[in-house]
């Protein structure tokens, strides 16, 4: 286990520590330094300190713990790994994720998940513990978004505009969503069993992470979202 | 008519040079002399002259050379300069009326140093501020041109052939250590003084044979960093890339040379050493807007040397000779037959090879 | 017929006594419009379907066959041209957003026609580039600002990461989904023969190819299709794409139906699921965003490759560009808007944007004006048509530029504009096998290598006549070139002179 304090150091210094390091490494006094273990693999990361945005893009299979809030675009276009925040993330968190998993014990900001892709055994998952911010899923193509709206405050789960143009993949949004308003190229229903069922080791993870007993999160009922089609535009254009 | 700057001016020339490595005074008259052989090298519209260890009484000023169209312009330009610099000595520059030389605006010279108070209030360093202090006369003032503006050297010219050029300003009663001169053969006429050779920054003075291809090319990118081709000649371009490149980049002369006249990428690909062939190859890619193409031959006077260059295709004629302490270059060997009868190693360099002559530490 | 009906545009004349009833327009025809006739023994044509894509004609054995306008008009109208009356039509038939493809076919001026060349004449020589060393090679990427040394005095050698081109010319982005595996692999073989580079577009790089992964520019757009470490590692240098000249401000969509086997898998998402590129990157909604992608993705190369910025030409493109070229990017491209696609919508790609020629050159000029041009190198695109185009293009100010369109004919694309149906007869345009297999990459490619070869020699000749030796004393060097009948603003922007000044 190596330790570097990040105080008074720039990103790519930090960068290239972790890059030189082993597998394990705790990074301390971490503040604002960007695109932490971008696009690298095989690491296991600890974070104290506020990480600067684009933490883990590219992500190729490392771990990072962060034991305070991130800031925006955690996860730009990773591709396999786990990030796991024990606070709140910024906006557009796992834009265009491919793979992994983003586990969040907070809020997300704006366009949690835009984006976000499944290929094959490629599943990302990102899971938000309290609220997302408007835009949540946006141009979703493929993986599974879920927030569970612990510790709301009387807020709304999500905010406005769900689902924009979203074309696959799966939202769970925990508790009935009769007052959000989801566009027309989606279908909003209460997750049946066997939906429950696919998400039920996420949330297991999920909950052995931060200590929440699963059986409080499954108590209430989920509702999940899926497009009406993998091609929703196909009768906009006419040939010229 | 637009005169030059206004308008692009292509010329041919001839260039001549002469240095003595111990430091040994040289009067004008011998230089003078050396370009009547090339006479048909000019046609008789513009011609100079550069020494250097001309002023040493006033060597650690600098000797600002100025035309002036008119009185009320030198008074202008005076004022504006007392606001900067300390002026230790303003005067006419002696002439001799003869009827080749006519049609001569007010010429002027003054021993200058920037105010210490000026220097740090701008934070500038004392080299720069000059040059600025040139530019800005240069491009901003009507009327005023500052034509030689380096320390302990000048530099004279005119319209008409060299020869009378270096009669009408008394050149015999200089002596230098280092000497070169200039006959321009311009395609038009634009009859104004400023457009003559050498062209001049600072202590850096250019005298050059040729058109270059690459003018534009060259002229906007050194324009990025403060230089103003106000003449649209090869020569203040030139003079400008020498600054830039000795001065501000802090490169050697050979350096310099390899990025405006670079190696063939064949060339340098050729070489064996591999620290040489990484240094071109890093010269060229860094400076690649400072490769000067076309035809160019030329001498850059500068404190206490010469260096003389062609282009990396040797599109211009150059012959180099020696004689004791001394070091001649010029377009033609007759002209250094001129200077020095018994001149011996006479031979041309390949292109692109620069023949750099430095007079000794201490005695200039 | 009905109101929906609309005379076709092409009638397919075939002569009868040539006509050996062979089929092979037939065969050819992946739009079906020819048919033969077994009751009476004679090829029959549906001219409804033809796009006039000339491959029956240029496969016909006989030559019995030719395309020609049909002459069926509407009358007259200056003011409405039977184009846009019968784009309305289309429109009232189907409610759908006019979808077009290749560049922008509008008469609006092309500056490169009223633009001169200079050459030498008696004041400096002219080179005869056939029999002297004439160079065309460049680096493209930042070129730092200040001379270092070593400690001991030597020149400190290390540069920013470079991109070395044998001649200032690259294939410009086309993804594997718009163009074909084949099409693609022609690019990849002949970038790599000619020393140069060409693009993957946005659709990731096919595993067959990382091969030629030192002659290829991978693109990273907002759909971030087949993004991944090992995909920014596999390149010469990282394309992020803002926009594009043919439809600046508009994502892409490729269709689900042509999401099919290793489109699939190289862009990795599902089969039959629509590629949708959304307009901006969304993490990039601002100048200083862009900052953060260009070093992620530097941070994620290890400072290994450059980056190159892609924008279209829009009407503030020397700020955009100044903006960027202090966001740490190594190149910037400037897509004009004559620029192809495999698909836009029709009104976007004939009105948004401004010509490659005026934004380049108001581009380098604000770059110098702000003395940072060396910050970055400078690639123009957008119908570069050729050899002479590209020589202006580098006189205007341009480092290099790129092409797409040109190669794509080289391919044997006949400009029939209907790259979207995914029709192509020529086996670019498309994904269905028995059309892709039509073109040959080892034939692709050496009739790519072909023209770039003719290219590189016309542009000796250029530079030879203006007695340039090497091509980056031509960078910029706009004394070079003089307008032709062009008004005083036009001049002022691409900062030449009227010819006879």
């Amino acid at each position: 286990m190596q330790t570097i304090d990040a105080a008074d150091l720039d990103y790519r210094t930090v960068n290239e520590a972790l890059r030189e390091a082993g597998s394990d490494f705790i990074i301390e006094g971490c503040c604002g330094q960007r695109f932490i273990a971008a696009g690298m693999s095989g690491k296991n990361l600890t974070i104290n300190g506020i990480p600067g945005n684009a933490l883990g893009a590219y992500l190729n299979n490392a771990n990072i713990t962060v034991n305070a809030n991130a800031q925006d675009a955690v996860g730009d276009t990773m591709n396999e790994g786990k990030i796991l925040i024990h606070g709140n993330i910024g906006d557009a968190a796992g834009y265009a994720m491919r793979g992994g998993k983003i586990y969040v014990k907070g809020n997300a900001g704006y366009r949690a998940g835009i984006h976000m892709k499944a290929y094959k055994e490629k599943i990302p998952v990102m899971i938000i513990g309290g609220c997302a911010g408007s835009f949540l899923g946006e141009y979703q193509a493929g993986g599974v978004i879920i927030v569970l709206g612990l510790h709301k405050d009387g807020r709304p789960i999500v905010g406005n505009f769900p689902c924009t143009g979203m074309h696959g993949g799966k939202m769970f949004l925990r508790g009935g969503c009769e007052d959000i308003r989801f566009p027309k190229q989606v279908t909003a229903r209460c997750a049946a069993a066997d939906e429950l069922e696919e998400i039920r080791e996420y949330l297991s993870e999920y909950c052995s992470d931060f200590g929440y007993p699963i059986d409080e999160l499954l108590s209430e009922p989920f509702t999940v979202i899926t497009p009406d089609s993998k091609t929703p535009y196909k009768q906009m254009y006419v040939a010229n | 008519m637009k005169i030059e700057g206004q308008v692009r001016i292509p010329s041919g020339c001839a260039i001549s040079a002469a240095i003595s490595k111990d430091g040994n005074k040289m009067s004008g008259e011998m230089i003078i002399n050396s370009m009547k052989p090339m006479h048909d090298r000019s046609n008789g519209l513009g011609g100079g002259f550069a020494g250097y260890g001309i002023y040493p009484e006033y060597k650690d000023f600098y000797a600002f050379h100025m035309f002036f169209d008119s009185r009320d312009t030198r008074k202008k330009c005076e004022a504006f300069l007392k606001e900067r610099f300390e002026i230790v000595q303003s005067e006419i520059i002696p002439t001799r009326k003869i009827p080749a030389i006519t049609d001569e605006p007010i010429i002027w010279r003054y021993f200058a140093a920037p105010l210490k108070s000026v220097l740090v209030s701008l934070q500038s360093e004392e080299k720069e501020f000059v040059a600025k202090t040139v530019m800005k006369i240069n491009a901003e003032m009507p009327g005023a041109y500052v034509f030689s503006s380096g320390r302990n050297m000048g530099a004279f010219k005119a319209v008409g052939f060299p020869e009378d050029v270096g009669v009408f300003y008394k050149l015999e009663e200089y002596e230098g250590y280092s000497w070169t001169a200039h006959g321009r053969y311009p395609t038009n006429t634009p009859g104004w003084w400023g457009g003559a050779h050498p062209f001049t920054l600072l202590d850096y003075s250019v005298v050059h044979n040729g058109e270059i291809s690459s003018y534009d090319a060259n002229r906007r990118f050194i324009e990025m960093f403060g230089y103003k081709c106000t003449l649209q000649t090869d020569t203040e371009v030139i003079t400008y890339i020498m600054d830039y490149l000795l001065r501000v980049q802090g490169l050697t002369l050979g350096e310099a040379a390899s990025v405006i006249a670079a190696p063939f990428w064949s060339t340098i690909g050729a070489k064996t050493d591999l620290e040489n062939r990484k240094k071109h190859t890093y010269l060229r890619t860094m400076f690649s807007s400072l490769l000067i193409t076309g035809p160019f031959s030329i001498v850059l006077g500068f404190d206490g040397g010469l260096m003389a260059l062609n282009d990396r295709l040797k599109l211009r004629s150059m012959v180099v000779g020696e004689k004791d302490d001394k070091v001649f270059i010029a377009s033609e060997e007759a002209a250094i037959r001129t200077m020095e009868p018994n001149a011996e190693n006479i031979w041309s360099p390949a292109g692109g090879e620069p023949v750099i002559v430095q007079v000794k530490e201490g005695v200039f | 017929m009905s109101i929906e009906f609309i005379y076709p545009e092409f009638e397919v004349i075939r002569n009868e006594n040539r006509c050996i009833s062979c089929r092979v327009c037939e065969q050819q025809c992946a739009n079906e419009v020819h048919s033969y006739d077994e009751k009476h023994k004679i090829m029959r044509c549906d001219d409804s379907k033809c796009v006039n894509c000339q491959r029956c004609v240029s496969f016909c054995p006989a030559r019995a066959l030719k395309i020609v306008k049909s002459d069926c008009t509407l009358r007259e109208n200056a003011n409405w041209s039977a184009q846009t009356v019968k784009e309305i039509y289309k429109q009232a038939n189907s409610g759908g957003v006019l979808l077009s493809s290749m560049g922008n076919p509008k008469p609006l001026p092309v500056y490169w026609d009223k633009i001169l060349i200079n050459a030498s004449q008696v004041t400096n020589p002219s080179i005869d580039p056939l029999r002297e060393p004439m160079e065309t090679r460049v680096f493209l990427g930042k070129k730092p600002s200040k001379v270092q040394r070593t400690k001991d005095g030597a020149l400190d050698c290390k540069l920013p990461p470079q991109l070395e081109l044998s001649m200032p010319v690259m294939f410009s982005a086309m993804s594997y989904g718009s163009i074909s595996y084949n099409a693609h692999k022609s690019l990849a073989l002949a970038a790599t023969e000619l020393g140069i580079l060409y693009n993957t577009g946005e659709g990731g790089l096919h595993e067959d190819f990382y091969c030629y992964g030192e002659n290829t520019v991978v693109q990273v757009a907002s759909g971030r299709f087949g993004v991944h470490a090992d995909y920014l590692k596999a390149g010469a240098a990282i394309e992020i794409k803002i926009g594009q000249g043919a439809k600046p401000g508009i994502g892409g969509h490729l269709p689900g139906t042509k999401i099919v086997g290793d489109i699939s898998r190289t862009r990795m998402i599902p089969e039959g699921s629509d590629a949708i590129s959304p307009a901006p990157h969304h993490d990039i909604y601002s100048i200083e965003d862009l900052r953060q992608l260009v070093f992620s993705l530097k941070e994620a190369t290890e400072y290994k490759k450059p980056v190159i910025v892609k924008v279209a030409a829009v009407h503030n493109i020397a700020a955009i560009a100044s903006g960027i070229a202090r966001s740490g990017a190594d190149i910037i491209v400037i897509d004009g808007f004559r620029g192809g696609t495999g698909a836009a919508p029709t009104r976007i790609r004939d009105h948004v944007g401004i010509p490659i020629e005026l934004a380049l050159a108001a581009v380098d000029q604000r770059l110098r004006d702000e003395g940072i041009r060396g910050n970055v190198s400078l690639v123009a695109g957008g119908s570069i048509r050729s050899a002479a185009d590209a020589v202006k293009a580098i006189a205007l100010g341009a480092d290099a530029c790129y092409i797409a369109t040109a190669a794509l004919l080289a391919l044997g694309c006949h400009l029939c504009h209907t790259c979207q149906s995914g029709k192509c007869n020529w086996g670019i345009a498309t994904q269905r096998p028995e059309l892709v297999k039509r073109l040959n990459p080892e034939a692709g490619s050496k009739r790519l290598i072909n023209l770039m070869t003719a290219w590189k020699h016309e542009i000796k000749e250029f530079m030879g006549g203006m007695g340039i030796n090497s091509i980056e004393a031509l960078r910029g060097n706009r004394l070079m070139l003089r307008g032709i009948g062009l008004t005083e603003k036009e001049l002022e922007i691409l900062g030449i002179s009227h010819a006879g000044e």
